[in-house]
């Protein structure tokens, strides 16, 4: 089979109320994707734009974003999986080049939440489940992971302390990485002081430092065949595995909640039987931590940790920038904030530039395979990507 | 003139807000107001269904029946919401669980009659029809 690379990355910040429109969001991320890999409109061939429909007033927003940054007259077409949208993305552009259709191809993920309340936003995102027999219920994300968390500490006896720890981590980072939205440091006494906003229950057991921020941002991610990625790219990125599964939209439809979500670990095994690699030659991990426990199921569902045993990870600290796994030192979705389509892409980058060894204070020493675990829904969409320096 | 044919929304009546209006699973809500909280099975295969469907993907055919969900299951989690979607507001705090019937899992609201001290996972349950203000009826997991 050819090869396959990832020759540019970029994304805008990601924001509280971004002052602009959507156009000009998703044109951040590209310009600094395209400023990566030193090319010109004129070289992309292809373009897949990637978001999670209804926060913005934009109706099939493909063709409006290609417009505004000079896209035109090359292909486009919009691709959704919610919160995995950009990973699908990656994966939609992987096919086109492997078909040999296109040489070079833009990923671009963006998402305008602010122009909605918080309210709304959980509205809308209570409908990416089952609308017909959920919704009615009164559902919204925090609430399904929630069930998951309670499922886990009546199971295998993980606690607040160590939900709590996954945030700690997230912050750890944050504070160091210019593009998140949450800055500040985060303690473990910010979830036992009554008086800490994060301490507040959303969905108990989880509380607001359980659960990642909405934010505004855009991502960008230009993957080209492997000889034009050799002649564009000093340092091309390879894409080694590609996996991806779907999942039971209905609560009522999943297996046993105390293995964590089903997608992870399909999409997890296609992805390193592709790149013919194991969990333990992962260097580096960027994981859909859209909930602290979600963090914690990840570990588990993609072989980092048995099942039960994520929670030794986050208490041993080895899934921080020193220990054996590290994961997520760029924040996460915790401390970066999660603009639904964009947020593959931002995973994508953070991946491509530590194995480039770009990652200025977040750095991991010398990794040369990384992995990017992205989620759509309540673990109803599933994309795990591998990708390696050589 | 043809008189306009007029559309079966049963279904717009489902829960707190209902996304849904048509469907050809309404008689749901016509048992529900007979007090059964039914899913359907396969005529064919056997193949039960809750939520239930009308079509059965595992021999493709749509000849469906209707059972009442019957016995007890058994509560696999649950969780109390602390903020609601719009239009969930007014039903602060409540909580979502999900139980286990053996052949099929029920999701859904869990009874704020059942004592907060009492809602354990792995305690018994039962699915119960609720009739909410201005018509609206839905279910919850009360205990059994």
């Amino acid at each position: 089979m050819k090869r396959v690379a990832i020759i540019g990355v970029g994304q805008s910040a990601f924001v509280r109320g971004y002052e602009g429109s959507i156009r000009e969001l998703a044109f951040e991320g590209f310009k600094e994707a395209m400023e990566d890999a030193k090319i010109s409109v004129k070289d992309i061939d292809a373009s897949i734009i990637c978001s999670a429909p209804e926060y913005d007033k934009q109706r099939s927003p493909a063709g409006v974003i290609v417009e505004y940054l000079g896209l035109i007259p090359q292909p486009t077409c919009y691709v959704e999986t919610v919160c995995s949208s950009s990973s699908t993305g990656l994966m939609v552009a992987y096919s086109m080049i492997q078909a040999a259709l296109y040489d070079v191809v833009a990923v671009i993920g963006f998402q305008k939440m602010s122009e909605i309340s918080s309210m709304e936003v959980q509205e809308r995102m209570g409908r990416g489940a089952d609308i017909q027999w959920e919704s009615p219920f009164g559902t919204m994300m925090p609430a399904y992971y929630a069930m998951y968390a309670r499922a886990y500490m009546e199971e295998y006896g993980l606690t607040l302390d160590d939900l709590a720890k996954v945030r700690v981590k997230a912050a750890t980072y944050g504070q160091i990485n210019e593009k998140a939205v949450y800055r500040k440091p985060v303690t473990l006494e910010d979830f036992t002081d009554p008086e800490s906003r994060l301490a507040a229950p959303v969905a108990d057991p989880l509380r607001v430092g359980d659960c990642c921020a909405n934010a505004d941002g855009s991502s960008c991610v230009i993957v080209a065949n492997g000889e034009k990625a050799k002649a564009m790219c000093e340092r091309p990125v390879w894409i080694l595995g590609l996996g991806a599964a779907s999942e039971a939209v209905n609560m009522a439809g999943r297996p046993d909640l105390t293995r964590g979500l089903r997608v992870g670990i399909e999409a997890g095994e296609k992805a390193y039987k592709m790149a013919g690699v194991t969990p333990k030659d992962i260097d580096v991990a960027e994981v859909h931590d859209c909930f602290t426990i979600a963090e914690i199921m990840a570990y588990e569902n993609l072989g980092f940790a048995k099942p039960g045993e994520g929670r030794d990870l986050i208490r041993s600290k080895e899934t921080y920038k020193e220990g054996s796994i590290p994961v997520n030192v760029d924040g996460g979705l915790l401390s970066k904030g999660h603009p639904i389509g964009a947020t593959g892409g931002s995973q994508i980058r953070t991946i491509v530039k530590q194995l480039r060894g770009e990652a200025g204070q977040m750095q991991v020493k010398d990794p040369a395979i990384g992995l990017i675990h992205n989620i759509g829904g309540v673990g109803l969409y599933g994309n795990v990507t591998i990708l390696g320096r050589e | 003139m043809a008189k306009k044919e007029e559309q079966d929304t049963r279904f717009s009546k489902f829960g707190t807000v209902s996304f849904t209006s048509i469907t050809k699973t309404n008689d749901f809500i016509d048992y529900l107001e007979e007090g059964k909280v039914m899913g359907t099975r396969c005529k064919n295969c056997g193949k039960t269904f809750f939520p239930p469907r009308v079509d059965c993907y595992n021999c493709l055919c749509s000849d469906i029946e209707w059972f009442e969900i019957s016995g007890r299951g058994r509560l696999l989690s649950y969780t109390k919401l602390m903020f609601a979607p719009v239009g969930f507001e007014d039903d602060l705090p409540y909580m979502l669980g999900l139980a286990d019937f053996g052949d099929f899992k029920v999701f859904g609201r869990v009874s704020k009659e059942i004592p907060e001290e009492e809602i354990k996972v792995a305690m018994e349950v039962v699915p119960r029809v609720v009739k909410l203000p201005e018509g609206r009826i839905t279910y919850e997991l009360t205990k059994a």
